[in-house]
């Protein structure tokens, strides 16, 4: 956040723009030819199978892996990711499928990791206030923020996870699978925040195999297939469309049931002779 | 208090969960260290158990053993093999290893001996060059670790050797050098102890602190709606720790006293536990240990902090070697060979820092080097050779080892791995 102007994104301006990006990893090719928009108060839900290159670019946009080639530019100017914490001064958190939770430290050690409170000598208590309110937006249960990551369940992991991506007021989100590991609450609770950051002004970015968290929340649906982009959707686009954007084919189950209420639907909707 | 406490209608921001325990007051704390043992998160427990079985048994052999003389004794050997450890415990933290800490004070001690004896250099710039010699080979460590990958095994393994091979050349064929008797260094490291006063002033001073930064806390938790740990424990456990001090000094006191040098070694072990625990570089020590990769993804700049745990390693174990040159009043070709390596090492692990990273504290340095000591110490006394001292440290390392793996098999089970 060093360079780049404080004042709230004006909603609608483009945030994000990928333009070619790929990436190779020796042979294989995860990402090809990707292009992507995000705009300030919008959220893309990311969406494909297993393989389709989601998290790899995910990963690309959080400094992890660098692109093989193409271009990224954030709020109109060009910028190279070049580590993880380049991402994060430019305003841009992640919550990784995998947490990337250190299990040794405390959850309060956790959430301000790299970010905190007074260097030499740390401001504990500041930090545990700021980290039991983030966890109280989130309505979280978590007992102790002063327990290991180790004892907590998945969900509460995620939970801490999230927390972590809200504190330095980022101006673009990227959430990798965020309700995997949630219960009904949990999993409300954080479409509700991601609505509360879109109106905010922040961009968001999802990724997410639930077809019905994508509907609830996602202003666009883009669909990757095989390292490609395969098509953008409204999220009133029919679950068919989806489930065949997404797996390349058209005759799946999804596709006949579907074909069979429409069959249904014309029979009843035939005038009587 | 208590009916202040009751009538505050918010609940505490950390005590609004109800399915968790909170253990209060002073019987509340010793419940929750119990409940704390039982799961495995043992602390310095094991190593203090340790040392009374040790002190208990070497005592009943031979009284002399407890002798205030003899303890004085034990805490000038301390003290230059407890300087190495406590570099040890720094690449512990991030989970990596230096095998070549005693090859690195031995030529260091050599470096003073040929710089200041035989080249006249002052001895303050002869052992700034040695450690900084020192912290130059920490760095080498560092970059073939960083940017070749190289496991810190091999290339410190390579090192122990390389280094060794420096030593020898720079003594020559004299083989060693004796440092001059009266000299400051040579005092220092054989005979120098605190006036009676300031060690008991000294002994204070930990409990002091320990009070006013404990009620210093409380307030501003209290002040931040945080649940804050009562202050009758904070005061009970200072008193504690001053009188337990004390009577430490006071019985060292019948002697010589306490040593300039282990006063030099506590003073680094609780500037190094301050890093660790209270400054963002110490938490990213830990993160680093605990998952390297999740500590990368936080921005924490990883090299940086493989390199300083490397550095600051070789650089205490030259200073080390230069307080042990102090100690023998001699640089030799022996000076950091033989088990001063290993015990450094297992100095480090008896204190209770894990061997797998991300776990350990500054303090197991100190402990761990006590108990070293003793045994060795111990040993002498009965009068037996090298040959069983070796097998006994041996076993007791084996044994610090097995309760390290055991308790965290046990956080395992208990969630607090």
């Amino acid at each position: 956040m060093i360079d780049t102007p404080d004042e709230p994104v004006p909603t609608g301006e483009l945030v994000l723009s990928l333009r070619g990006i790929s990436k190779n990893f020796g042979a294989v090719s995860a990402l090809t030819d990707i292009d992507l928009d995000v705009h300030a108060g919008e959220v893309v839900a990311l969406v494909g199978d297993n393989g389709a290159g989601k998290s790899t670019l995910v990963k690309i946009l959080a400094g992890v892996h660098q692109p093989s080639s193409g271009t990224i530019s954030y709020r109109g100017r060009q910028v190279t990711l070049a580590d993880p914490s380049a991402a994060l001064t430019l305003g841009i958190a992640t919550v990784f499928q995998d947490l990337a939770l250190c299990e040794n430290l405390d959850i309060v050690a956790n959430i301000f990791l790299g970010r905190e409170l007074n260097p030499l000598r740390l401001d504990e208590v500041a930090m545990e206030v700021r980290a039991w309110t983030l966890l109280n937006e989130l309505s979280a249960r978590i007992p102790s923020v002063r327990e290991v990551v180790a004892s907590l369940s998945g969900g509460q992991r995620q939970t801490v996870a999230i927390a972590r991506s809200l504190l330095l007021e980022p101006k673009l989100i990227l959430l990798d699978e965020p309700t995997a590991a949630l219960g009904v609450a949990q999993t409300a609770e954080v479409l509700n925040l991601i609505e509360r950051v879109r109106d905010r002004g922040l961009g968001v970015v999802i990724i997410s195999h639930n077809m019905e968290d994508v509907r609830a929340v996602a202003d666009r649906i883009v669909v990757l297939r095989l390292g490609r982009n395969n098509g953008i959707f409204t999220p009133d686009a029919s679950n068919q469309e989806l489930v065949s954007a997404i797996t390349g084919a058209s005759n799946n189950s999804v596709s006949r049931r579907a074909e069979r209420r429409q069959a249904r639907q014309d029979q009843t909707q035939e005038p009587r002779p | 208090m208590s009916r202040q406490v009751e009538r505050a209608a918010p609940p505490q921001l950390d005590r609004a969960d109800v399915r968790v325990k909170h253990e209060a007051g002073l019987s509340g704390s010793i419940r929750a260290f119990v409940d704390r043992v039982r799961s495995g998160d043992l602390g310095s427990l094991p190593v203090i158990v340790g040392l009374v079985i040790i002190w208990t048994v070497f005592a009943s052999i031979n009284p002399i053993f407890l002798s205030s003389s003899n303890l004085v004794n034990l805490l000038f050997d301390s003290s230059t093999v407890g300087v190495i450890a406590l570099g040890i415990v720094c690449v512990l933290m991030v989970g990596e290893i230096d095998l070549s800490v005693g090859s690195i004070s031995g030529f260091a001690s050599a470096l003073v001996g040929t710089l200041w004896v035989n080249q006249g250099w002052p001895v303050a710039l002869a052992i700034l060059a040695a450690v900084a010699v020192g912290g130059f080979i920490g760095a080498l460590y560092a970059l073939l670790f960083n940017r070749l990958g190289m496991p810190s095994f091999v290339s410190t393994l390579a090192g122990l050797l390389a280094v060794l091979g420096l030593q020898l050349y720079i003594l020559g064929s004299t083989g060693s050098i004796n440092l001059p008797y009266g000299s400051n260094l040579v005092n220092f490291g054989q005979l120098l102890v605190m006036p009676k006063f300031v060690s008991f002033g000294l002994a204070a001073v930990p409990g002091i602190v320990m009070l006013i930064t404990g009620l210093r806390t409380v307030a501003r938790r209290r002040a931040a709606n945080l649940s804050a740990p009562s202050t009758g424990g904070i005061v009970t456990r200072a008193v504690a720790i001053t009188i337990v001090l004390e009577l430490i000094v006071f019985y060292l006191n019948q002697a010589r006293g306490i040593p300039w040098m282990f006063g030099l070694f506590v003073g680094l072990v609780i500037a190094m536990h301050y890093a660790l625990t209270r400054t963002k570089w110490g938490r990213s020590m830990s993160a680093v240990g605990g998952n390297r990769e999740a500590a990368r993804r936080a921005g924490i700049n990883v090299r940086l902090i493989y390199s300083s745990a490397f550095v600051l390693c070789s650089m205490l174990a030259a200073f080390g070697g230069v307080l042990s040159a102090a100690r023998l009043a001699s640089a030799s070709q022996q000076a950091g060979t033989g088990d001063v390596n290993l015990n450094a090492i297992a100095a480090a692990v008896i204190g209770g820092t894990s061997l797998f990273g991300g776990r350990g504290s500054a303090y197991s340095a100190l402990l761990g080097i006590i108990v070293i000591q003793s045994i060795a110490s111990g040993l002498t006394l009965l009068d037996l050779s090298s040959s069983l001292r070796y097998m006994i440290t041996g076993a007791v390392l084996a044994i610090a080892v097995i309760v390290d793996s055991l308790a965290r098999r046990s956080r395992v089970s208990h969630g607090r791995a």
